[in-house]
C-alpha cells in the first residue's frame, strides 16, 4: 500500500496551492484529480485578482504560492484598479490567457520535488478510529496519508442547469464527485447547496470589434508577483458593449424558463455574481447593462462575455446575445449555465482549515462555501500548510484579521459561516489601511520563512529588501534639522527650535521627494520600491496610529481563548439561540465569538468566565 | 397560610423572556417569611441575585442597554420628571435613535465603500461626494441632540442651584426656610458655614438641589479657606445661582458676576426693603419665599425640559456621540476615499456601542439592494 505525507483531492486554484504549500515544506504529495490536463483551469471568466481579491493574491505570493508568478506568465491585460485612489484600496487585476496559465500552473508544479500526480476520481475517504487517514480511488484501492485536503470545487454532488434541461456534472463535460458528500454527512458534517454560474462563450471572430469601445490595459504591466522584475507576455485590449431593450425583454419573456426562476434551482447564488436574468428583475428601471468582452487567450478565438452569467434555455441564450450591439452574429460556442454544489458549513472547520469532527481531513476553496480563484487558493496555500503541520503535533499556521486578508476570509468563514458564496471585499477588513496589496511581503513573507513554506529565492529576495528597508526607516526618523535649516532649503516649519526628522517632514502636506531630498541627499538614494512604502506609511501616519490602537485591542480579546471543548450548556445566563449559535461555531477565542452575528454583550460576559488567557494555557 | 393570587406568565412574553410564576400574597413579615421559606424548598429554587431579573431580561433580548439604564434611572426617579425621562428612554427610544443615526451612517459607508470596492461597475458618479455632504447633514443632527442629552443630564441629577453671597447675608437661614428642617448649622458669627450643605427639593415634578456654601470672603483661616474654595467651585458648575444680598447692608465691594444664570436674592427684608431688581426675601417671616421658589421652578422647567425627542442622558451616551460626530467631521475632510471610509466606519461604530451592535454584512446588504453590481 502506497503512502503520502499529503493527499489533495482536486487540481482547481485550491488543489494546487494546497499540493505545492504541502511539497515546498518537503512533504511527499499526491495530487488526485480527475484529468491532468484540466490542473490549473479557469472554469469560469479568465481573470485574476481585482479589489480584495488581487490582495489575497499577493499574499499568497508572500507565503510563496504560485498564482501570482502563474499569472505573471499567463496575463494578458493588466491593470492596477483604483489607481486614483489611496494605496490600501489599489487592487491589481488580470485577464489571462487560459492556456498559458494553465501551463503556466503545471510547469510550477512539475518543479517540486515529492509531488506526484495521479489521474482518477476519488470516491471515498479512509476513516480510522475517527480521523481521516487516506481515500479510496475509484477502482477500490486505498491511498493512504497522514492528511487529506479536499478542494472539490463545484464537483461535490454538481448539477448543471440550462434551462430545463438538468446534466450531472462537476464543470460542463466533466463527471461530479458523488458519494463524498454521503461519507461527509455520516461524519456528522452539515452540507448546505449552492449555485454559481457561467456566461455563453462566442467566437471572437464573429463580434463586431470595429463597433465596439475598446479598454487597454496598463502600460506598463503591473506585475503580481513580487518576484517578477517585468511581464513579457504580450498584450491584448478588451471590447465593452451592453444589453440593450429589446435584451431585457426577451429575458423577460423567458423568464418562466430560467431555473432560477420556475424554482428548479432552490439555493442561493453570489449577490455580487447576478446572473442577467436576476440583475434584469431586481433593477428592472435599468435599461441596460455593461459587459466586457474579454478574449480568452494569444491564439485562442474564445470570448469570455463578462456581464451576462445566465441558465436561461440555449435558444433564448442565442436570441438574447444578437439583440446586443457588436453581438449580432455572434457565434456560441457553449451556452452558459448555471450549477449547484454541494459546500460544507465552514463553522465546521478549525481556525486551520482542518474539520472538527474528523481530524486529518482538510477543506479548502468552494467546498467551504466561497467563489473565486483567489479566495480558494489563498485556503489551498494554508491548508496545505497546516496537513503538513498538525499531522505532527505542531500548532495551525494561523493568520489573524489584523495581519491579512486571509485571516480575515478564513476567521468569517468558520466564526459566522456564509449563506451565499463568499467573495472577499476590501471592505471586509477592518484593518484595511493596514493589510495592503504592496505591503504582503512585510506581513507574511517572515511568517511564512518560519513555518517553512518559503523557498530559498524567495527567502533571499525578501530578506535583501527587509534590510532596505529596516535601514531606510531608520534613517529617516533618525535624521533631523533644524526650523531654520530647514528653512535654507525652502521647508517652512513652525519656528519653535525643535528639530524635525525626515519622517516628520515628509508628513507635511505636499511635500515632495525632491524637496525632502534637497534637505537630506541620501532620500534621492534610496530605491524606488523602499521609498514607496516610506510615502504609504507617511500617508496613511495618523490613520495608521489609530488603527494600531484598534489592532491592540483586537488582539487583547483574541488573546482571550475559550476551551476547545466548552461545554455552552454548561454556561449560565445564556438564551437557547445565543448557545445554539455558539455551538455551531465553536469560537477559539473571546473576539471571535463576539463577531458571531447576534452575540449580544452580555453573552459575552457570561463567557468571559470560561476564558482561558493564552500565557497561562 | 395565607389567600394570595398566582400570575402565570408564560415565555417568551413575560418581563424576563422565560416563564415567570408570580405570587402576590397579604404582606407582613410572617406571611412573606412562611411563602418564601415553602418556595425555597422546592427542589432548583433559589432566591435572585440582586438585578437578576432584569439581567435575565437583557440576556434573553427582551432589554437592550440603553432599556437597562433606563430602568436603572426609573428604579432611582425621584421626581415625576426624572421618572417621565426614564420611561422614555425605556421604551427603547434611545436605541431606536441611535440606529436609525447608524443605518444612515452605514448607508453612507456602503455608498462610499460601494465607490471603492466596486470601480469597474456603473454607479453613479457623485455617490462618494453625496455621501459626504450628507454626513455633514448628520453630525448636525447628532451635535442638536448632544446638547438636549445635557439637559437630560441635568434631568438625571437635578438642578444644582448654588446659594452665594458674603458672609453673614443668611444663605444658610433661608436653605433651612427653603428645606423647612435645620440642616446647616446657623449662627451669627460670620463664617459658620464651612462646607457645601445640599438640601434635595421636588419643585411640581422638577428636581432641584440646592447647596449652602460657605461666605466668599477672603480669610486666613485654612479650613474656611478650604470652605471659599469649594463654595467657588460650586458656584462655577451650577446650572443657577442664588446670588445673595443683605437688605439692609450697604454694598462693599463688587458684587460677583456668576458665570450662568442668576436670581439676584435680597435677605432680611423685615429689616430694610429690597433693593429694586432684586427679589426679597425674609427667612425670618417666609416673605417672598413663595416667589422665589416659583422663581427657582420657572428656571428649573426651561433648563431642564427634555422635550418629547429622546435625550441621550449617560456620559456613555454622550461620549459614543461625540466621539460619532468627530468622526463624521474627519470623513467630510479626508485627503483620500479610503480615510473617509474610515471615518465613517468609526462612527458607525461609536453608535453601535450606544445600543451594542456593529456588523459588516449590514454594510453590503445595502450595497447589493441600491446597486446593480456584478458581471
Amino acid at each position: 500500500m502506497k503512502r503520502w505525507d499529503v493527499i489533495v483531492v482536486g487540481g482547481g486554484h485550491a488543489g494546487c496551492e494546497a499540493a505545492a504549500a504541502a511539497a515546498r515544506m518537503g512533504a511527499r504529495v499526491l495530487l488526485a484529480t480527475h484529468r491532468r490536463d484540466t490542473i490549473g483551469a479557469m472554469s469560469c471568466n479568465p481573470a485574476i485578482g481585482g479589489l480584495g481579491k488581487g490582495h489575497l493574491v499577493r499574499e499568497i505570493d508572500a507565503l510563496d504560492g504560485i498564482m501570482a508568478r502563474a499569472i505573471d506568465r499567463g496575463g494578458i491585460q493588466f491593470r492596477m484598479l483604483n489607481r486614483s485612489k489611496g494605496p490600501a484600496v489599489r487592487g491589481p487585476r488580470a485577464q489571462a490567457d487560459r492556456r498559458l496559465y494553465a501551463a503556466a500552473i503545471q510547469q510550477l508544479l512539475a518543479e517540486l520535488p515529492g509531488l506526484e500526480i495521479t489521474e482518477g476520481a476519488v470516491t471515498d475517504l479512509q476513516i480510522e478510529g475517527g480521523r481521516c487517514r487516506g481515500v479510496i480511488g475509484s477502482t477500490g484501492e486505498a491511498l493512504m496519508a497522514d492528511a487529506v485536503v479536499l478542494t472539490t470545487g463545484t464537483f461535490l454532488n454538481g448539477l448543471i442547469h440550462i434551462g430545463e434541461q438538468r446534466i450531472p456534472a462537476g464543470r460542463v463535460g466533466e463527471a461530479p464527485a458523488l458519494g463524498l458528500s454521503d461519507r461527509l454527512i455520516g461524519a456528522g458534517l452539515a452540507l448546505g447547496r449552492l449555485k454559481t454560474g457561467t456566461p455563453a462563450r462566442l467566437d471572437g471572430r464573429t463580434i463586431a470589434w470595429d463597433r465596439l469601445e475598446m479598454q487597454a490595459g496598463d502600460d506598463p504591466p503591473p506585475p503580481f508577483s513580487f518576484l517578477t522584475t517585468a511581464i513579457t507576455t504580450p498584450q491584448i485590449a478588451c471590447g465593452i458593449t451592453e444589453t440593450t431593450p429589446t435584451t431585457h425583454a426577451i429575458i423577460r419573456a423567458n423568464l418562466s424558463r430560467s431555473p432560477m426562476y420556475s424554482g428548479q434551482i432552490a439555493s442561493t447564488g453570489p449577490r455580487y455574481c447576478p446572473s442577467i436574468e436576476d440583475k434584469v428583475v431586481r433593477f428592472a428601471d435599468r435599461d441596460r447593462h455593461q459587459i466586457f468582452l474579454e478574449p480568452e487567450g494569444l491564439d485562442d478565438h474564445t470570448v469570455y462575455p463578462n456581464g451576462i452569467s445566465t441558465s436561461l434555455p440555449a435558444e433564448v441564450q442565442a436570441a438574447m446575445i444578437a439583440s446586443i450591439p457588436g453581438l449580432e452574429a455572434a457565434t456560441i460556442l457553449r451556452p452558459g449555465y448555471a450549477i449547484e454544489y454541494d459546500f460544507v458549513d465552514p463553522r465546521e472547520l478549525t481556525p486551520g482549515l482542518e474539520v472538527a469532527k474528523l481530524p486529518g481531513l482538510f477543506l479548502a476553496g468552494q467546498i467551504n462555501g466561497t467563489t473565486g480563484y483567489e479566495e480558494a487558493a489563498a485556503q489551498g496555500l494554508m491548508a496545505g500548510i497546516n496537513a503538513v503541520l498538525t499531522p505532527n503535533g505542531s500548532p495551525p499556521f494561523v493568520l489573524d484579521r489584523a495581519e491579512a486578508y486571509i485571516g480575515v476570509m478564513i476567521d468569517d468563514l468558520i466564526t459566522r459561516g456564509t449563506t451565499e458564496p463568499y467573495r472577499m471585499f476590501t471592505s471586509r477588513a477592518e484593518y484595511r489601511l493596514s493589510l495592503r496589496a504592496d505591503n504582503a511581503d512585510q506581513r507574511l513573507t517572515d511568517r511564512g520563512i518560519s513555518v517553512g513554506c518559503v523557498g530559498a529565492a524567495r527567502t533571499d529576495a525578501y530578506s535583501g529588501k527587509r534590510q532596505a528597508l529596516a535601514d531606510a526607516r531608520h534613517r529617516i526618523q533618525t535624521t533631523a534639522l533644524s526650523p531654520t535649516a530647514l528653512a535654507t532649503h525652502g521647508i517652512e516649519v513652525n519656528r519653535d527650535g525643535l528639530p524635525r526628522t525626515a519622517l516628520d517632514v515628509m508628513r507635511l502636506p505636499g511635500m515632495t521627494r525632491e524637496q525632502l531630498a534637497s534637505a537630506w541627499p541620501f532620500v534621492s538614494e534610496i530605491a524606488e520600491p523602499i521609498w514607496e512604502q516610506l510615502s504609504v506609511d507617511a500617508l496613511y501616519a495618523g490613520y495608521l496610529d489609530r488603527q494600531e490602537a484598534d489592532i491592540r485591542a483586537f488582539r487583547r480579546d483574541e488573546a482571550l481563548s475559550l476551551p476547545p471543548d466548552l461545554d455552552v450548556m454548561a454556561i449560565g445566563g445564556l438564551s437557547a439561540e445565543i448557545r445554539q449559535k455558539l455551538a455551531a461555531a465553536r469560537p477559539a477565542t473571546l473576539g471571535a465569538a463576539g463577531r458571531i452575528p447576534g452575540m449580544t454583550p452580555a453573552a459575552l460576559v457570561a463567557l468571559l468566565r470560561f476564558v482561558r488567557r493564552a500565557d497561562a494555557a | 397560610m395565607d389567600h394570595g393570587l398566582a400570575l402565570w406568565f408564560p415565555a417568551p412574553a413575560s418581563f424576563t423572556g422565560e416563564d415567570v410564576l408570580e405570587l402576590q400574597g397579604h404582606g407582613g413579615r410572617a406571611v412573606v417569611a412562611g411563602v418564601l421559606e415553602a418556595v425555597l424548598a422546592v427542589d432548583g429554587v433559589r432566591l435572585a441575585e440582586p438585578g437578576e431579573f432584569t439581567r435575565r431580561a437583557f440576556d434573553n433580548h427582551k432589554l437592550d442597554l440603553t432599556e437597562v439604564e433606563a430602568l436603572a434611572d426609573l428604579i432611582a426617579a425621584e421626581t415625576a420628571h426624572q421618572a417621565r425621562l426614564a420611561l422614555q428612554q425605556g421604551s427603547g427610544a434611545l436605541s431606536r435613535q441611535a440606529d436609525a443615526w447608524r443605518q444612515r451612517v452605514i448607508r453612507l459607508l456602503a455608498h462610499a465603500e460601494a465607490a471603492i470596492d466596486f470601480v469597474d461597475e456603473p454607479l453613479p458618479e457623485d455617490l462618494a461626494a453625496s455621501a459626504l455632504a450628507e454626513a455633514a447633514v448628520l453630525a448636525d443632527d447628532i451635535e442638536r441632540a448632544l446638547d438636549r442629552s445635557h439637559r437630560a443630564e441635568r434631568l438625571r441629577r437635578g438642578l444644582q442651584v448654588a446659594i452665594v453671597g458674603p458672609p453673614n447675608v443668611g444663605k444658610s437661614s433661608l436653605l433651612n426656610r427653603l428645606a423647612e428642617r435645620d440642616v446647616a448649622i446657623v449662627s451669627p458669627v460670620a463664617g459658620t458655614t464651612r462646607d457645601v450643605v445640599e438640601v434635595h427639593l421636588d419643585l411640581n415634578g422638577w428636581p432641584v438641589t440646592l447647596a449652602d456654601t460657605a461666605g466668599l470672603r477672603d480669610t486666613v483661616d485654612p479650613v474656611e479657606q478650604e470652605g471659599v474654595r469649594r463654595s467657588a467651585a460650586r458656584m462655577a458648575s451650577a446650572d443657577l445661582v442664588l446670588l445673595l444680598r443683605d437688605a439692609s447692608a450697604t454694598i462693599a465691594g463688587d458684587v460677583i458676576t456668576p458665570p450662568g444664570p442668576v436670581i439676584h436674592v435680597a435677605t432680611k427684608i423685615d429689616l430694610a426693603a429690597s433693593p429694586p431688581g432684586w427679589l426679597g426675601v425674609s427667612s425670618a417671616t417666609g416673605a417672598g419665599l413663595a416667589g422665589l421658589l416659583a422663581e427657582i421652578e420657572d428656571h428649573a422647567a426651561r433648563l431642564l425640559e427634555t422635550g418629547s425627542d429622546p435625550s441621550f442622558g449617560r456620559e456613555r451616551h454622550r461620549y459614543a456621540l461625540g466621539d460619532a460626530v468627530a468622526a463624521l467631521r474627519r470623513a467630510t475632510v479626508a485627503a483620500l476615499p479610503e480615510l473617509a471610509a474610515e471615518d465613517l466606519r468609526h462612527a458607525a461604530h461609536a453608535l453601535g456601542r450606544i445600543a451594542g451592535r456593529v456588523d459588516v454584512e449590514d454594510l453590503l446588504d445595502v450595497v447589493f439592494s441600491e446597486f446593480c453590481i456584478g458581471k
